[in-house]
């Protein structure tokens, strides 16, 4: 390898930088673990002692498992919903050849354009004249709509990535289109499905700024700790359950982080403003 | 080959219960939620507040109050400063993360790409909380100051101010930024840059004149995808940023909470897409400027 001795100057010092931002980054988030063991219900040093007691009032709450199952139903149901519309989206979008495949791909990708307050009054607006309120139905399809665009642009570099051959071969052989869907390019998209659903679901689970507008009388979990903040005797436990949750969205992204780059050479853009890949798997410019 | 390929027209077959099918999820989610629904808040804006849900009449009334009242121009002001000074800080910190990645990061790279991501996986209100916890007068900033001996009295200049907004939003944005500017970065040829330094431009010269000028877009877009959420934010405001930073976001949620005047929070929503509009139409422009010089 002969990168030059440009790319090898500062590289030293750069390292250094990098190491101090990953300690900006994750020096606040570690707090919360730390201070949901100390035995006092200040978060500030010294430490107090060690203790379990704010983990353990976390059982028997039934607001609290409550507002857990609804997020887990609500997330799954969101996930599903979302990984499906992506699915199609962007099969339709690189094998359509539509004029409406193309925007209704272009417009699924938009709500990362529109701030999540204007995506909440919005869905507010149009659940409310459909009859239908502030619900759990409600509050799917909002997290649908924020965890479409991540989901689209997972599959689009997926589906792209696999070579154009493999599906003409397919149609080619005598396969119809739904066969060459199912046989054929879904198996071969696994991965990419799965990553884009766990995903969809962490984004659904830790959604905070559009729920806030369509939940009723069931609260997810972020609007559960949301209610709890404001009260100071009770962030013992919200830190309790931040650090649990935290372990557990850790997990999951990891799990997805690793399914998503699987048969992937290249890392794939997690957003749309990304660089497309082309069907090599190379990063093309970013140019639209 | 591909004359066979264009010929059997694999599309020719392509039934249309299968067409239907494929596009019909997609279709009425985009069309239904995201198109209906924007144009609903759109259409909201110009009807007088009767209390009914759609209002009535048409008016213009909620636009010239947005643009008359004092108070709107200040915390739509407030709103692009803090969301400027957030896309500014987070794009600066995160570019030399970026080129680390792209040129120096080698067998660790997987892994630091993980790392830098993993944060925006988890819980956004755990993160602008952990922030409180950080910046509040009892907290771990303060404490740390006093038991390090820096400071004998603990202060309130930290939580509840503009700053601490600026801070926690990049924070929170900061994963948002590295990963466009990584991509552009990764995708520029080495040969290019051994090309400069072989026909004698210094190290900086080359990244001034060629390094940054051909990532660009992913900076734009970058700067885009963290100054859009930021600007409509009211979580974070109302948390670490005390009344001294209301945002624009504050105000649309307060109509449609407390206050109850939808038509007049849709204006409001309105104004801020508009103002985003402007800023994805200048970075286009820009990234149209930059593109043509590759």
């Amino acid at each position: 390898m002969s990168e030059g001795r440009h790319t090898q100057r500062g590289g030293g010092w750069l390292g250094v930088y990098v190491i101090a931002y990953l300690v900006f980054l994750y020096l606040p988030v570690l707090l919360i673990p730390l201070f949901s063991f100390n035995n006092s219900i200040q978060a500030a040093f010294p430490l107090q002692g060690f203790t379990l007691q704010w983990y353990a009032t976390l059982f028997g709450n039934s607001a609290l498992t409550g507002a857990l199952l609804n997020s887990l139903v609500i997330g799954v149901i969101a996930a599903t919903g979302a990984t499906l519309c992506g699915i199609t989206v962007s099969y339709m979008d690189l094998y359509g050849r539509s004029p409406l495949a193309a925007t209704i791909s272009a417009i699924a990708r938009l709500p990362i354009l529109i701030p999540g307050v204007i995506v909440g009054i919005s869905l507010l607006i149009l659940i409310n004249l459909i009859g239908l309120g502030p619900s759990r139905i409600a509050i799917v399809l909002g997290h649908i709509l924020v965890a479409l665009p991540t989901t689209v642009v997972i599959m689009r570099s997926r589906f792209a990535a696999i070579p154009k051959t493999i599906r003409e071969a397919a149609l080619d052989l005598g396969a119809s289109d739904w066969t060459t869907f199912r046989r054929v390019m879904l198996p071969l998209s696994l991965p990419a499905i799965v990553s884009a659903f766990m995903l969809a679901f962490l984004i659904s689970f830790d959604e905070f700024i559009v729920v806030f507008f369509l939940a009723g009388t069931e609260p997810t979990l972020p609007l559960y700790i949301w209610s709890q903040l404001r009260f100071p005797r009770s962030l013992p436990t919200v830190m309790a359950l931040g650090t649990t949750i935290l372990a557990v969205s850790f997990v999951i992204a990891a799990a997805a982080e690793i399914l998503r780059h699987r048969g992937l050479s290249a890392p794939a853009p997690a957003d749309p403003s990304q660089p497309k890949q082309t069907k090599r798997g190379e990063l093309q410019w970013h140019s639209t | 080959m591909s004359a066979i390929v264009a010929t059997s027209a694999p599309e020719a077959r392509s039934s249309s219960g299968f067409r239907v099918a494929m596009l019909l999820p997609g279709a009425l989610v985009t069309l239904l939620l995201i198109l209906f629904a924007l144009g609903l808040v759109f259409f909201l804006a110009f009807r007088t507040n009767d209390g009914s849900l759609l209002g009535a009449g048409f008016t213009v009334a909620n636009f010239v109050t947005v643009v008359s009242d004092p108070l709107y121009w200040t915390v739509t002001l407030r709103s692009l400063i803090i969301a400027a000074l957030v896309t500014l800080a987070t794009v600066v910190t995160a570019y030399p993360v970026a080129y680390y990645l792209a040129f120096h990061a080698g067998r660790r790279r997987g892994l630091l790409l993980f790392l830098v991501t993993l944060p925006f996986w988890t819980s956004y209100l755990l993160r602008v909380f952990a922030w409180k916890i950080v910046l509040a007068y009892n907290g771990v900033l303060n404490s740390a100051l006093i038991e390090s001996g820096i400071w004998s009295e603990p202060t309130l200049a930290f939580l509840n101010t503009p700053a601490a907004v600026v801070v926690t939003l990049a924070h929170a944005y900061a994963p948002f930024a590295i990963l466009p500017i990584y991509v552009a970065l990764d995708t520029i040829p080495k040969s290019l840059i051994e090309a400069a330094s072989d026909l004698g431009a210094r190290p900086f010269t080359s990244f001034r004149r060629v390094v940054l000028p051909n990532s660009m877009p992913g900076v734009l877009a970058a700067a885009l995808v963290v100054f859009v959420p930021t600007v409509g934010d009211y979580v974070t405001p109302a948390l670490v940023g005390g009344p001294a930073s209301t945002m624009i976001g504050t105000l649309i949620q307060a109509q449609f909470g407390k206050a109850n005047d939808w038509p007049f929070g849709a204006a409001l929503s309105v104004a801020v897409m508009l103002v985003i509009l402007c800023v994805v139409l200048v970075a286009r422009f820009a990234d149209r400027r930059f593109g043509s010089r590759t």
